[in-house]
């Protein structure tokens, strides 16, 4: 027994050797967590922010760019007692925010430790370069240069939308892409385009001791990384014409659309009141501004504004009822002020030569037409009931896009509504309603309700006579490709033969001369073949609103509008000299009526609009 | 194949093998201790004023020391000397607590302007000399509960005095020496019942007085089985119980929660009571806890077993008995001594160290920065001074107690592993020439140097890797620290005189 006893101990001592090496070997080569810890103990990581891409308009102007502004750093364990007068005057900023700033980093003096506090954002370089010069006598505070963003021309602030710093929210959305401080787009094509705007940032790597001060660079710097520049993006947006529709926009409310009909490309999407581009280099400041202003000038009403097309939207019943074989171009209606859809209710319309046919329809935006068209089309003996014949006329109607997003590569669309038989089941119980209850729809007001950007999208389906491609604002440009739904044609369901039926009507309305009958004849540029529809859409809140979708010129269409002026009246007194000389500008760069320009400039309609 | 037969010329009858694994281990310490101290202005390994050139200082005169106890001191001294010197030694120890100044709560040091001294490193030497004098004695038994209480009072009298200074680490390191009363004799079983000890209060912390008694009586139960043999009887019975006992907790509950619903055990039965009057009669269910129920077993049975045991004349089954009350004893008081006799940094460490509480900032700072320098070190390390934790001093007490965390960031698994192996040979040198020994003097107190050898490896190095409570304790030789470098070393090197004054007689 004895004997064995310095055995077992000398097997002891060899089992707590192995259990203390056992250890070891798990910590230092099993277990990677303590090699990463020892890098985030010893190493500070300097970011080296990228410069943000640049965003070009469709013929290389610059939309946004780049400037240079200083942020002024502190780092408080390093300041000395300092003359705080001077300082505020070279900052241009009062001495108390100076005091503030300093008593709150002495209270957070142990989180600070010897790490740097932004004491201002985004000075002008003037402004630094004052500080600069007394520097000197302020250890512990610096200048840092950052990039910010910078807006040459004063287009699209709705469209570009802003940049700002990221919040916790956002950081919770974007797990691992963002750290506090970071900048971020946070609406329009600034932030669809985030991914290739923001690019990737580099860093330093310095060594630190325990006590937070640098030591050396980390391996003489081999292991930093330089900040990738983010990708510059090209969009369809013409500035001009975007800074032209702007300024005719002022002091209305509506939307200006602007189309390339051969590709699909926004030319120009106004939405008025809009955002300054100064506001949204400084959004912080302005933010809350811009949040009570009554216009809602953050609201896209090109895609998120629901409307009545009116008038414009008797092209796609007329359409519909070629297609249907329940009208042809030779077809004449009678039209005595109106439509008398029951003995005792009449559906309106303004004085016009009668009977006339579909081209004249068009042009004069006869009501009674319309009615007539429209109830030929749903009383169509080929399906049962009325309901499948308006679930018919449904899906013909969404061929043209609406009812439904368009996909467009802008955020937040919304799509509108078009009514099926369900709609007016819940509405009015099922079987309980007949055509005269729904005689409306004909003429675009009732449940039919659509965003600006579609009726564009419809004026450009006429332009190329009968497909469109989905709207979008995004060019193909080198590493940003461009989706395939956009390259693809979208036909409707309408055969292409019947739209050359239409487009003549639409040309006389524009060129038909004052007095004819032509509902759109102060639109007319010559030489420009501009084709028209008016439209004038009862606004439950207020005065009508004035609609006109056009395309010019008519045999090679280069531009479809469509503008859409809220409480304006009539379609041919605002909406439609709007379109004309955007028309205008875009095909020829410059204008020959210059009375009409500076009536439209001039005009204020903002007393005319409810307030939200 | 022994050199004692083959000549007496002082190469071959010194354990030069023992000298040289000391010079290894004192030139690594004192390497790390440069590179714990080494930062990016580096400075020479000589300069004074820095820590590395004060170790060499300790270093010339530890060897001084060494040498002057090879070659100068009678060896027989030491023997002769021993109980005057412990004397001496214990009566400092006593004495430094009334004069010593306040060192992070103990008062363990003396100071004479610059000399710093610490009797509790002299006093490892002293206490394992006359353990060794005592226990050489001819007719010293350690059967006899007379020489095991005699032992016992050698080892416990220093032990109680470095407590008193709040040294609780170092008094840690005489546990150590019963390792050597294992060795001249005494039962295995006392080893068992202490480190069931230690399982029982680890366990009633981290889990509950309950688990723990019940693990005491399965291993106390299960003991006696393996001593009768009859292990299928024990499956049988034992087996049983406790699978019943460890499920009750559970079953409790749920016949509270069928019988008493919405209440649930623990909750305060007179306000369930008020709440549900309906269910009134059941309410006397929430004032029981498993825990009574287990102890009910326990006091049933026992007498029936004691009767047994005193019958049979079966020894083994009386002691289990007592074990068994001890262990419920010891269960009961531990909450005590652990709030009541464990000052608070003692039991934040204990805390931290058994993953009962999170502390990364607090105590769990040293331990937390010691870990990611040694885990950061891989296999071959980051090179000597290239240790970024090491250079930027985020271990505190790095040149200290602290100093393997230099070698596991700079050296890496393969350094870890030779310095462990080189104190693994150092010890097992000792334990293989205290067995050749022929007086049992020289071998009890090569035992002894062993012995506080392997308790400061085991509870620095585990402590720097998170196997140990923060115990502030250095590692032998390696450590910077004059105090610690000339105990060890005169600790050792009597060893190998002893073991060369024995030689020289063959």
């Amino acid at each position: 027994m004895k004997l064995e006893r310095p055995h077992k101990l000398l097997i002891g001592l060899g089992a707590v050797a192995l259990i203390l090496l056992g250890r070891l070997f798990s910590i230092q080569i099993l277990d990677d967590r303590y090699k990463e810890d020892a890098s985030n103990n010893s190493m500070v990581y300097e970011v080296i922010y990228p410069t943000r891409g640049i965003i070009y308009d469709r013929k290389g102007e610059i939309l946004v760019g780049n400037k240079v502004a200083y942020d002024i750093l502190v780092t408080p364990r390093e300041v000395q007692a300092f003359d705080t007068v001077l300082l505020a005057a070279s900052l241009d900023i009062s001495v108390d925010l100076i005091r503030e700033k300093m008593a709150d980093y002495q209270r957070r003096r142990r989180a600070i430790g010897y790490q740097s506090q932004v004491l201002l954002r985004h000075i002008p370089a003037e402004t630094y370069m004052r500080f600069a010069e007394v520097q000197y006598k302020f250890p512990g505070f610096r200048g840092q240069v950052r990039s910010i963003r910078d807006y040459p021309i004063n287009a699209g602030g709705n469209l570009l939308g802003y940049v700002s710093e990221v919040d916790a929210a956002y950081l919770k959305k974007h797990p691992g892409e963002y750290r506090s401080g970071d900048y971020a787009g946070k609406t329009g094509i600034e932030a669809v385009r985030e991914e290739e705007l923001r690019g990737e940032k580099g860093y330093h790597i310095y060594l630190r001791n325990s006590r937070n001060q640098i030591e050396s660079p980390y391996k003489d710097g081999e292991m930093d990384k330089e900040a990738i520049p983010g990708r510059d993006i090209v969009t369809t947006i013409d500035a001009r014409l975007q800074q032209y529709g702007q300024e005719l926009m002022q002091n209305k409310v509506g939307s200006i659309v602007a189309i390339e009909p051969k590709t699909g490309e926004i030319l120009s999407m106004v939405s008025s009141p809009g955002i300054d581009v100064n506001m949204l280099a400084d959004i912080g400041r302005y933010y809350d501004q811009i949040q009570k202003d009554p216009y809602r000038p953050m609201f896209n009403r090109t895609v998120q504004g629901y409307y009545p097309p009116g008038s414009v939207f008797k092209l796609v019943n007329g359409l519909i009822g070629l297609e249907e074989g329940v009208l042809e171009p030779w077809y004449q209606y009678p039209c005595s002020k109106g439509y008398n859809y029951s003995k005792k209710a009449k559906l309106g319309c303004h004085a016009h030569k009668s009977p006339i046919d579909l081209e004249e329809a068009v042009m004069m935006s006869c009501n009674a037409y319309f009615c007539y068209v429209l109830r030929n089309v749903l009383e169509n003996k080929k399906f049962d009931s009325i309901g499948e014949a308006l679930d018919h006329w449904n899906e013909m109607v969404r061929s043209f896009g609406f009812g439904h997003k368009l996909g467009s590569d802008f955020p937040s669309e919304l799509g509108g509504s078009i009514p099926s038989s369900k709609t007016y089941n819940r509405a009015y119980g099922k079987g309980a309603w007949k055509f005269p209850t729904i005689v409306s729809i004909s003429i675009g007001q009732g449940e039919v309700t659509v965003t600006p950007l579609q009726i564009a999208n419809l004026a450009a389906i006429v332009a190329n006579r009968g497909y469109y491609y989905i709207p979008h604002i995004i060019r193909e440009s080198e590493g940003v490709p461009l989706d395939e739904r956009f390259k693809e044609r979208q036909y409707t369901m309408v055969d292409t033969s019947h739209f050359s039926k239409v487009v003549p009507g639409m040309w006389r309305a524009v060129n038909s001369g004052f007095g004819s009958g032509g509902t759109a004849s102060i639109a007319a540029v010559p030489g420009l073949d501009i084709c028209g529809k008016t439209g004038t859409a009862q606004n439950p809140r207020g005065a009508d609103n004035s609609v006109f979708i056009c395309f010019a010129p008519m045999d090679d269409p280069k531009i479809a509008v469509a503008a859409y002026i809220e409480n304006a009246g009539f379609g041919a007194t605002w909406a439609a000299p709007i379109a004309s000389l955007m028309v205008e500008q875009y095909l020829t760069g410059e204008i020959s009526r210059p009375e009409l320009e500076k009536r439209v400039r001039d005009g204020n309609l903002m007393n005319r609009v409810k307030k939200d | 194949m022994d050199n004692r037969f083959k000549g007496r010329s002082m190469r071959q009858s010194y354990d030069w093998g023992l000298v040289i694994i000391y010079l290894l281990l004192v030139f690594i310490g004192w390497a790390n201790i440069y590179a714990s101290v080494h930062s990016a202005e580096p400075s020479s390994i000589f300069d004074l004023s820095v820590r590395s050139g004060m170790q060499f200082i300790w270093m010339m005169s530890a060897f001084g020391l060494g040498a002057l106890i090879l070659l100068v001191i009678p060896p027989r001294l030491w023997e002769s000397a021993s109980l005057p010197l412990y004397l001496i030694v214990l009566a400092l120890l006593v004495v430094v607590i009334f004069v010593s100044k306040d060192v992070k709560g103990s008062h363990s040091w003396f100071e004479f302007g610059p000399v710093k001294f610490q009797p509790a490193e002299v006093s490892k030497i002293t206490t394992s000399l006359v353990l060794a004098l005592l226990m050489s004695q001819v007719n010293f038994k350690i059967s006899k509960p007379r020489d095991f209480l005699l032992a016992a009072a050698v080892i416990g009298l220093p032990m109680l005095v470095i407590v008193a200074e709040s040294e609780t680490g170092s008094a840690l390191v005489y546990v150590g020496f019963i390792f050597v009363l294992y060795r001249e004799g005494m039962s295995g079983w006392v080893l068992l019942l202490l480190g069931m000890a230690i399982l029982l209060f680890i366990l009633t912390l981290t889990a509950s007085p309950y688990a723990s008694i019940l693990v005491a009586i399965g291993v106390i139960s299960f003991c006696n089985a393996l001593n009768t043999g009859r292990l299928w009887r024990w499956l049988a019975i034992f087996g049983s119980y406790l699978l019943v006992m460890a499920l009750l907790p559970w079953g409790l509950q749920a016949l509270c929660g069928w019988l008493v619903p919405a209440a649930m055990p623990g909750d305060d039965p007179d306000m369930v009571k008020e709440v549900l009057p309906e269910v009134s009669h059941w309410v006397f269910l929430l004032k029981i806890k498993p825990i009574h129920l287990l102890l009910l077993s326990i006091a049933a049975a026992l007498p029936f077993v004691a009767r047994r045991a005193y019958r049979e004349k079966n020894h083994f089954l009386s002691l289990s008995v007592g074990a068994l009350l001890v262990a419920v004893a010891l269960v009961f008081s531990t909450e005590f001594l652990f709030e009541k006799v464990l000052q608070d940094h003692q039991r934040s460490r204990i805390e931290v160290l058994l993953g009962m509480k999170e502390d990364p900032t607090g105590v769990g700072y040293n331990v937390a920065q010691s870990k990611i320098a040694i885990g950061s070190g891989g296999f071959l390390g980051k090179g000597y001074l290239h240790g970024t934790q090491t250079t930027y001093g985020f271990v505190p007490e790095q040149s200290t107690d602290f100093i393997f965390c230099t070698v596991g960031e700079e050296w890496g698994f393969l350094g870890c592993a030779v310095v462990i192996l080189l104190y693994v040979f150092l010890i097992a040198r000792i334990i293989r020439d205290a067995e050749r020994s022929r007086e049992h003097f020289t071998r009890i107190y090569g035992y002894c140097v062993a012995s506080c050898l392997f308790m400061h490896l085991f509870i620095n190095i585990g402590m720097t890797i998170g196997l140990m409570p923060v115990i502030g304790i250095p590692l032998p030789l390696m450590s910077y620290g004059g105090s610690s470098l000339w105990a060890f070393t005169v600790l050792l090197f009597i060893f190998i005189v002893l073991d060369h004054e024995e030689r020289k007689y063959f």
